[in-house]
């Protein structure tokens, strides 16, 4: 009886801000489920013996082992049983892309819809945070007297020092912004992920006694070569995928053309939506156009609606399907009035005599075969050529390697893409004692891989720092 | 840590601080900036690197006082600390034996030269300065200068001190003169780097300029300082800040430094009442503090 009840085949809808009032504010948009709510989901789990979905999370956290806690009503174990092997719950409870992960191969998702488990971590992440403290620090273990450099205080470089930590080991974070974060802060937006709850999981892994120095560039204040011959037994690069991609289409460089990164930026890390209380300006187009149909485009449609900018257009080379951004932060987009201009291709942009933004020439594209990354191979439709009434666009194409690390550390061996060349494994790099992960190896992807890749380096550095001597 | 140690005017609109920063210190070369934030409200932005004193662990640095947030920065005294100074960004100056090379520098570009006419002068370079002003009040750093060149030319637009013109004019002459030189280094307003390099272009002399774009991080991540070099665009940050001045499109450059105006006028706005309230009430604290003592 009690499995029939429990194969429920709906989902705990989670609460949202209403779109109409959401579009003009910086608030988080999803709210949170209430205890009962928490409950109510965590009874559709099956707590299976063999569960799929673990082997679907790249931290390999007991998801059926924390959920049972909170059918039990356990909130506190539940964040504990998290936490023992992701230092970032409330982190990724709101951004990881649970539907391509752990919920794709929970045996519910077959019979209609998966355990909502991102929304679950969520919930048990925030209610510890309103609790104060009911996770127990890990006990103090002894020191091993070795010491590691993290390059970079973003969702992989947090990840390994937190685990190194954990071990005994002492940890720097170094950092290049004046926050630690890295792509949490400057590049995802507060109404997806308040920067609260990135301070809340960064005073986490200081806690564990990791050291953190901001304004820091490794490259230029010190190399790694300095770090290793300094006082560093080992180093982890995961300084991230850094300099956005532009089209090179003419008229790039107008002004009202922004980079992704540079408008996220503006935005996040700088509170530019603050402006004048903060100081750093954000131009805000009356009508935007924004290329791509990745997750940071849909941030950056989205924080242009809440910005005041009037039409948000996001243009796309390809069709619906092959929007690469996740399903949820489509429609949290759609319904928040941003329209999309799918099939259409910028050729130019067009600009006034001061060099400002005054339009954008597209060409609509069709679906052409299959490309080597399996998608529908988009088209350009002879003579279709139109101009997009816009004054703002924004680019949000990708971005590709920053070479200042990898330029700076000789015999360090990178790919002709420039990102740094690992083990996928244990993230060990060509130069001894040296390993990276995240961004900087893959490529711009999630968070979720990124702190993945640090999971799996922090074990790798630790066996490493064992074998050697005096340890 | 980032502690101002020093605090001194050179003209009405520029002011010099030394800046506690012993890494930086240490590791900076000519050519090379810090990116600076005056508080948690702050805004990121670019400052050029003037000198450095590596045994006492301080910067230099010179502001001219432009808009908000250099206004603001103006009114901190010796012993405030800037809330954030990350750096040394950007590539260092090519300094090597070019033979002999014009270091030419107009308002507050003269801070910018000086570290590179130091570096060239070092590298074993015949230094030839040209630095200009508006105004000879507004003239800064004529005796470091001069200090590390061989031979100094000094113009004001006015005419009020050194030489009456601008300082293509006097390179202009030097040229004229028969001066064989090997490599120009131009640091100034943009429409001073245009106009030195089209001079130096029909004489067919390499030139270096270095670019004041907009900036937010420094270090290549969000393309704000974008710049077209030769067709192609290029970032200050990262790629510069020094470019071959005969590639550069100054007109784009120029376009771009103007983006922020209407904002820009609107933080100085409410920044100038802001600091009006603090100076009413100080005074007003003041004069109630004389009457206690008297």
């Amino acid at each position: 009886m009690a499995e029939k009840k429990k194969l429920s085949l709906k989902r705990e809808p989670m609460p949202r801000q209403d779109p109409k009032l959401r579009a003009h504010n910086f608030s988080e948009v999803a709210l949170g489920y209430s205890p009962e709510q928490a409950i109510k989901e965590a009874a559709r789990c099956l707590t299976c013996k063999k569960p799929r979905c673990v082997p679907g999370c790249p931290v390999e956290v007991d998801i059926p082992g924390f959920i049972r806690w909170i059918q039990e009503g356990d909130f506190a174990k539940a964040v504990q049983t998290i936490k023992a092997t992701n230092c970032l719950p409330a982190v990724c409870g709101r951004v990881c892309p649970q539907e391509d992960q752990c919920e794709k191969l929970c045996v519910l998702a077959k019979k209609g819809a998966p355990v909502a488990i991102g929304r679950l971590e969520r919930f048990v992440a925030d209610y510890e945070a309103q609790q104060g403290c009911c996770v127990q620090v890990p006990k103090e273990v002894p020191s091993t007297g070795k010491r590691v450099a993290v390059v970079g205080a973003g969702p992989s470089g947090l990840t390994v020092a937190g685990d190194l930590a954990k071990l005994g080991h002492s940890v720097t974070i170094f950092e290049a912004l004046h926050e630690p974060g890295g792509v949490l802060v400057y590049g995802i937006p507060e109404f997806r992920l308040p920067k609260a709850i990135v301070q809340r999981e960064v005073d986490f892994v200081k806690s564990l006694g990791a050291e953190l120095k901001t304004s820091f560039v490794i490259g230029h204040l010190q190399t790694v070569d300095e770090l290793m011959d300094g006082e560093y037994d080992a180093v982890y690069l995961g300084n991230g995928a850094g300099l956005p991609y532009f089209m090179n289409i003419p008229g790039e460089n107008l002004n009202g053309v922004y980079s992704a990164n540079e408008f996220l930026t503006r935005s996040n890390l700088m509170r530019a939506y603050k402006f004048p209380e903060y100081d750093t300006p954000i131009k805000v187009g009356r009508k935007v156009a924004v290329v791509g149909g990745g997750n940071v485009a849909m941030d950056s449609c989205r924080t242009a609606l809440r910005l005041g900018s009037e039409e948000v257009l996001c243009v796309y080379r390809r069709s619906r399907v092959e929007l690469p951004a996740r399903q949820e932060e489509i429609e949290n987009a759609e319904e928040e009035g941003v329209q999309f201009k799918l099939l259409n291709n910028p050729v130019r942009i067009l600009g006034d005599d001061e060099g400002w933004v005054t339009g954008m020439e597209c060409i609509r594209m069709e679906l052409g075969e299959p490309d080597e990354s399996g998608r529908r191979r988009p088209v350009p439709v002879k003579g279709s050529e139109f101009i997009m009434d816009v004054d703002q666009v924004i680019v949000a194409i990708g971005q590709g390697a920053n070479p200042l690390v990898a330029s700076t550390t000789p015999g360090l061996e990178i790919n002709k893409w420039g990102y740094i060349v690992a083990d996928s494994t244990t993230g060990a790099t060509s130069r001894k004692g040296v390993y990276a992960g995240g961004d900087i190896v893959t490529g711009a992807a999630t968070v979720i891989l990124a702190m993945g890749a640090g999971r799996d380096a922090a074990r790798a550095i630790d066996a490493y720092l064992r074998e050697q001597k005096g340890c | 840590m980032n502690e101002i140690v020093l605090k001194k005017m050179l003209s009405p609109e520029i002011k010099l601080y030394k800046i506690r920063s012993p890494l930086i210190a240490k590791k900076r070369k000519a050519g090379q900036f810090v990116v600076v934030r005056l508080d948690q409200k702050g805004e990121r932005f670019p400052l050029t690197i003037a000198d450095s004193d590596p045994r006492e662990g301080t910067i230099t640095l010179v502001v001219q006082e432009v808009g908000m947030t250099t206004k603001k920065m103006g009114l901190l005294k010796e012993g405030d600390v800037l809330w954030d100074v990350v750096g040394p960004l950007g590539k260092p100056t090519e300094t090597e034996k070019f033979g002999t090379v014009v270091c030419i520098g107009g308002g507050v570009g003269n801070a910018v030269v000086y570290p590179i006419a130091k570096a060239m002068k070092a590298a074993g370079n015949r230094v030839i300065s040209i630095i200009g002003a508006r105004t000879k009040g507004l003239l800064i750093l004529e005796e470091e200068n001069r200090a590390v060149s061989d031979e100094i030319h000094v113009t004001t637009d006015d005419g009020s001190y050194g030489k009456h013109g601008f300082v293509t004019d006097e390179l202009a002459g030097l040229l004229k003169d028969g001066l064989q030189v090997d490599l120009v280094v131009a640091i100034g307003p943009a429409i001073m780097m245009k106009a030195v390099c089209d001079l130096t272009k029909s004489h067919n002399i390499r030139t270096i300029v270095s670019l004041n774009s907009i900036m937010v991080d420094g270090t290549g991540m969000c393309g704000a300082c974008r710049v077209e070099v030769g067709g192609k665009t290029r970032f200050a940050c990262v790629d510069g800040p020094e470019f071959d001045g005969h590639q550069v499109d100054f007109d784009l450059l120029v376009a771009r430094l103007r983006m922020y105006l209407p904002e820009e006028k609107r933080a100085m706005e409410a920044f100038e009442e802001e600091v009006g309230e603090r100076l009413t009430k100080q005074a007003a604290s003041d004069s109630s503090a004389g009457e206690d003592h008297g």
